[in-house]
C-alpha cells in the first residue's frame, strides 16, 4: 500500500469523518495561510481531537516517512504553515479547551487550539490576563504563537511568546509524546522549550501549553499623539526611552498609513499628521501618573502638535483601532500590498526611513510605514496593483530593499513574523554557513528525518548525521539515491 | 573540608604562572591535565579545534567561582580558562544593548552600563562571577521577577563548538525570530554544548528610586498568605523574597520606579504587611544564597515550585531554613554537609517529593565532593532523551565538560 494510503486508512480508524479530508475542493481551502500568495494544496487534512490522536498521526508519518505541517488559525504571515504537497496538514483547531485557570499560581493551562484572545478573556474574572498580543489575537491560535514567538503591541514592556510559555506537552517527529519545561521555572537540563517556541513547527507540535498570567494593570493610559514628521516622531520616542521610561507600547505610523487606517475605520487621527505615535503606559496609578507627565513633556518638547489621551475605554479602543486595522486598511488604498517585516536597532530609526523614502522614490513604489517604534521593529507596507505589468515584481523588489536596510543596519529579517517558505531565502544573509549549520543541529536533534514541516525556515538543510564543517560535494547517501535533501 | 572551589575568589591564576603546566585547581575534585588560557574568540576555536584533533576534553571555566557544580567531570584534560576575554565591546546605550566577553564580571559589565543609567537587570548572586559562567548556569536572584533570567535577557551569543567551528545565534536587536534560538540551548547548560565567548544582552533603565519593604511574618503560613496577597496587589514588585531562618521567618518586597511611584506603592504594601518597615537598603542576604560564606560546608539545593507550594516547601526545608524568590517560585536550602549521608539523602528527598508535588525540581548546585558522590544531583529529568541527541549532535565526542550535566551529559 501507498503510504499515504496507509495513513488516510490509519486516520479514518481514528478520526470521525469530518476529521479526515481528502476531497480536493476542500484540501484546497487549506491550500494556504495569512500569507495568501504562497498555495500548495496538501495531500491530505487531519483534524484531530486530542492529543494522543494527534501524536498516532505523527507516528504513522514518521513510520510512512510523509511530511506534515501543523496549523493552528491559520493566520501566520510567512508561510509557516503552508501545506506539503505530498503530506499531511495536521490541523489544531479542534484541540481548543483551556484547561485550567490558576490565580494563586498565575498560571493557565490551555491546548493549542485556543485563540489568544480567549485565555485574557478566561484568566480576566481573575483580575489576570495572557500579556502576548499580535495584531491577530482575536483569531490566532495559542498553537501558532507557539511556533511562531509571537509578539505584538505590547511586547517592548512585556517580552514575546517564549518569556511566558513555562511548560508544553510536545510531540516529537517520531511520535513520541513528552513534557518540555515545568510548572516551576528552571525546569533542570537543557531548555528545550526555549528552542521550540520559535522553531515555526520545525521541530515537532506541541499539545499543550502551561503559560504565565500576569495581573491586569491598576491603570492604564493610551495617547495619540500627532507630528508633523517621523523625524520628530521619533525623537519623542528616544527622549521617553532615554528617561528610563518603558511603556507598555510605543507604536508609530507614518502619513500613507494614516491615510489608509482613516478610509477603512475612521479612527479620527490628527488630521494632516505627518506621523502619529500611539503610546500606552501601563502599571500602578501613581507610576503611571508619574511617567504619564513625562511623556506628555517629551512630545511637546519634541514639537507634537496634538496629544490626545483617551478618557474612556471607548476612546481607547477607537485609538488601537487604526492601528490594528493598519495592515488590512491599506487594501483600501491599494489593490495589493506586501506586508513586511524587518527589525532595526531602534536609534536607526530616522536614517532607515529616510532610505525607505528614497527607495520608494527611486522606484515609484509607495511605502506605507506602520511600526513598534520602541523596539525598531518595522512593518512597511509595500502598495502595488498586480493588475500593472511589472508592478509585483518591482514592489518585491522594494520589499527586499527594505531588509537588506535592516540587515545592513544590523538588524534582523523578521521581528514576529518569522521566516517560514518567504524568507528562507534571506536566512543567508543574515547568517553564516555556520550559523546555520549550527541551528541544524538542532533540528537533527529533534527531527533527523526532517518530516517536520520541511522546507521552511532553512535554504539548504544539512543531512543529519553528517559531520559538521566538512561537507565536500554530494552526500555519499545522496549519490547512492538513500537519501535526499528536501 | 570541600575540595571544590564553589563559592571561593576567582580562579585566574598569577599570569606567570601561565607556563606552569600543573594546575591546582579542581573541577568537583577532578584535576585537570593543563589550563589554557586564550584572549579571543579565534583562540578558543584554535584550541577546540587541537583538542579535537587529539581526542582531548574540556573544560570552560571563567572565575571559576561555580567550577565545583555538577557533577565531577568524567575527564578534564584542559580547562579552558576565558577570563582573558573580558572586554565589553559594544555598548548602544540608545538601543538598550550590550556585547561583551565571556570572561567579563558581571560587575564591570554593570558598572559599565551604569555610567548610562542602565542596568543588567540580573543579580550576582556570587561575588565575581563571569558573564560566561552565569549563562552557563542560569544563575539569578530577586530581580528575576521583574526581568527573567538569563534566557530572557541574552539576545545574541559567539560560540565556538566542539569541533572548534565558531556560530553565532540571535543578534543585536531584542526583537528577532529570525531561525531557532540557539543561544536558550546553552543558557544552563554547564558548558556541555559549545563554547560562549561573547554574548548580547538586553539591558534595563536603572529605576530612579528603590524602597524595600520588610515584615517578620508569624511563620510559613502566614509568609505564604503574605506573597500570595502581594502578588495579587497592584504593586508590581522587583522582586518579592523570602528568608527563613533559625530566627524567623522574613518577606522582603523590592519596588522601584519613579519617587511618586514608589511612595504609592510602597503605602500599598504597608498597608498590606502591617507592620512593615521601609529602607532604601537591601537587607541582609539580599540576593545572596544562604550558605554564601560557607560553602564549603555545606550543600547548596536549589528547589523550585508553583507559587501556591511555598508554604510545604518551607516545610520540607525544615530546620535547614531557606532563601529565595518566592515571588517566582525558586528558593535555595542550605544543608550541613557533616550530616550523616542518610539523612542528607532524606532531606533531599523529601524536598524533591514535595518540589515535585508543586510541579517543580530539587536540584543539588554545589557539595563538597565526598558527598556529591553519593548523590542524585539532579532528580527526575523529563525528556532527557531528546536532551541526549541534543548533546551528541553539538558535542558528538563529548568532549565538552563530559558528565557534569543531566543524565551523565
Amino acid at each position: 500500500m501507498a503510504p499515504l494510503e496507509t495513513l488516510i486508512r490509519r486516520a479514518r480508524a481514528l478520526l470521525p469523518d469530518e476529521g479526515v479530508i481528502t476531497d480536493r475542493a476542500r484540501l484546497r481551502t487549506y491550500e494556504c495561510d495569512g500569507l495568501a500568495h504562497y498555495r500548495v494544496t496538501p495531500a491530505l487534512v487531519v483534524i484531530p481531537e486530542t492529543a494522543e490522536q494527534l501524536a498516532e498521526i505523527v507516528r504513522c508519518c514518521a513510520e510512512q516517512r510523509i511530511p506534515y505541517v501543523a496549523r493552528g488559525s491559520g493566520t501566520g504571515l510567512s508561510g509557516g504553515s503552508l501545506p506539503h504537497a505530498e503530506g499531511v496538514l495536521v490541523v489544531t483547531s479542534r484541540l481548543r479547551a483551556i484547561k485550567e485557570v490558576r490565580r494563586a499560581d498565575q498560571r493557565a493551562v490551555v491546548e493549542p487550539g485556543v485563540i489568544n484572545l480567549d485565555v485574557t478573556r478566561a484568566a480576566t474574572p481573575e483580575g489576570y490576563y495572557y500579556a502576548p498580543d499580535p495584531s491577530s489575537q482575536q483569531v490566532c491560535s495559542i498553537g501558532g504563537n507557539v511556533a511562531e514567538n509571537s509578539g505584538g503591541a505590547h511586547c517592548l514592556k512585556y517580552g514575546f511568546t517564549t518569556n511566558h510559555v513555562l511548560a508544553a506537552e510536545f510531540v516529537t517527529a517520531a511520535g513520541d509524546r513528552v513534557r518540555l519545561g515545568g510548572d516551576a521555572p528552571d525546569s533542570p537540563g537543557y531548555d528545550l522549550l526555549g528552542a521550540v517556541v520559535g522553531s515555526e513547527g520545525t521541530l515537532g507540535i506541541v499539545t499543550e501549553v502551561t503559560v504565565r498570567l500576569v495581573r491586569l494593570p491598576e491603570k492604564v493610559v493610551t495617547l495619540l499623539v500627532g507630528f508633523d514628521s517621523t523625524d520628530r516622531a521619533g525623537a519623542a520616542v528616544s527622549a521617553i526611552i532615554a528617561a528610563g521610561i518603558v511603556p507598555a507600547a510605543i507604536e508609530m505610523m507614518d502619513a500613507l498609513a494614516i491615510e489608509a487606517a482613516e478610509a477603512a475605520v475612521h479612527c479620527d487621527y490628527p488630521a494632516g499628521a505627518g506621523a502619529v505615535l500611539v503610546i500606552e503606559l501601563d502599571g500602578p496609578a501613581t507610576e503611571v501618573d508619574a511617567e504619564y507627565a513625562d511623556v506628555v513633556r517629551f512630545c511637546e518638547e519634541t514639537g507634537a502638535f496634538e496629544i490626545r489621551t483617551a478618557k474612556t475605554p471607548e476612546e481607547r479602543v477607537l485609538i488601537w483601532k487604526g492601528r490594528k486595522s493598519a495592515f488590512a486598511a491599506v487594501g483600501r488604498i491599494s489593490p495589493d500590498y506586501i506586508v513586511q517585516d524587518g527589525v532595526i536597532p531602534r536609534t536607526a530609526l530616522p536614517e532607515v526611513l529616510r532610505a525607505i523614502a528614497e527607495l520608494s522614490d527611486r522606484s515609484g513604489v509607495r511605502v506605507a510605514n506602520v511600526f513598534h517604534a520602541g523596539d525598531g521593529n518595522l512593518h512597511p507596507l509595500v502598495l502595488f496593483d498586480d493588475a500593472v505589468p511589472g508592478a509585483g515584481e518591482a514592489a518585491e523588489e522594494v520589499s527586499r530593499g527594505i531588509l537588506d536596510l535592516c540587515l545592513r543596519h544590523g538588524g534582523s529579517i523578521t521581528g514576529e513574523h518569522g521566516v517560514g517558505a518567504d524568507k528562507a531565502a534571506h536566512m543567508p544573509k543574515m547568517y553564516a554557513p555556520d550559523d546555520l549549520d549550527t541551528m541544524q543541529l538542532v533540528r537533527c536533534a529533534f527531527d533527523p528525518d526532517r518530516i517536520s514541516n520541511p522546507g521552511k525556515i532553512f535554504p539548504t538543510p544539512r543531512l543529519c548525521g553528517e559531520r559538521p564543517g566538512r561537507r565536500q560535494g554530494a552526500h555519499p547517501l545522496q549519490q547512492a539515491g538513500v537519501a535526499e535533501v528536501f | 573540608m570541600s575540595d571544590s572551589f564553589a563559592g571561593r575568589g576567582p580562579l585566574r591564576s598569577d599570569p606567570r604562572e601561565a607556563s606552569v603546566s600543573r594546575p591546582t585547581q579542581s573541577i568537583s575534585g577532578v584535576r585537570p591535565g593543563r589550563i589554557e588560557r586564550p584572549t579571543s574568540t579565534a583562540e578558543v576555536a584554535e584550541v577546540m579545534r587541537a583538542a579535537a584533533a587529539a581526542g582531548e576534553s574540556v573544560v570552560p571555566t571563567g572565575a571559576g567561582t561555580k567550577l565545583g557544580w555538577g557533577n565531577p567531570p568524567t575527564s578534564a584534560d584542559i580547562l579552558l580558562d576565558l577570563a582573558a576575554l573580558d572586554q565589553v565591546s559594544e555598548h548602544a546605550s540608545g538601543d538598550l544593548i550590550a556585547t561583551v566577553g565571556a570572561g567579563t564580571p558581571l560587575a564591570r559589565l554593570k558598572d559599565h552600563v551604569a555610567a548610562a543609567g542602565q542596568r543588567l537587570a540580573l543579580d550576582e548572586t556570587i561575588s565575581g562571577a563571569t558573564v560566561g559562567g552565569t549563562l552557563a548556569t542560569n544563575t539569578s536572584g530577586p530581580l528575576r521577577m521583574l526581568a527573567g533570567t538569563m534566557r530572557d535577557l541574552l539576545i545574541g551569543v559567539t560560540m565556538v563548538r566542539a569541533d572548534g567551528v565558531v556560530a553565532k545565534a540571535g543578534g543585536k536587536v531584542v526583537k528577532n525570530v529570525a531561525g531557532y534560538d540557539v543561544g536558550k540551548l546553552l543558557v544552563g547548560s554547564m558548558g556541555t554544548l559549545a563554547v560562549v565567548t561573547e554574548a548580547t544582552f538586553r539591558l534595563h533603565p536603572v529605576p530612579q528610586t528603590s524602597r524595600w519593604v520588610s515584615l517578620d511574618a508569624r511563620d510559613a503560613a502566614h509568609a505564604a498568605e503574605l506573597t500570595q496577597a502581594v502578588l495579587h496587589s497592584q504593586t508590581v514588585p522587583s522582586g518579592l523574597e523570602v528568608d527563613v531562618t533559625a530566627g524567623g521567618v522574613r518577606v522582603d518586597v523590592l519596588v522601584e520606579g519613579r519617587p511618586e511611584g514608589v511612595a504609592g506603592r510602597t503605602a500599598v504594601l504597608t498597608d498590606l504587611l502591617p507592620g512593615s518597615e521601609v529602607d532604601e537598603r537591601a537587607p541582609a542576604g539580599w540576593g545572596r544564597y544562604p550558605w554564601e560564606d560557607t560553602a564549603d560546608e555545606h550543600l547548596g539545593i536549589k528547589v523550585t515550585f508553583r507559587l501556591s507550594g511555598l508554604a510545604d516547601v518551607v516545610e520540607a526545608a525544615g530546620e535547614h531554613g531557606l532563601r529565595g524568590s518566592a515571588g517566582v517560585g525558586v528558593a535555595y536550602v542550605a544543608v550541613p554537609a557533616d550530616r550523616d549521608i542518610t539523612e542528607i539523602r532524606a532531606t533531599l528527598a523529601r524536598l524533591r517529593e514535595t518540589a515535585g508535588r508543586h510541579g517543580g525540581s530539587a536540584v543539588v548546585l554545589d557539595a563538597p565532593g565526598a558527598v556529591k558522590q553519593q548523590l542524585d544531583l539532579w532528580g527526575p529529568v523529563p525528556a532527557v532523551d531528546l536532551m541526549r541527541r541534543v548533546k551528541d549532535e553539538f558535542d558528538p565526542d563529548h568532549r565538552l565538560s563530559p558528565g557534569r550535566f543531566v543524565g551523565g551529559i
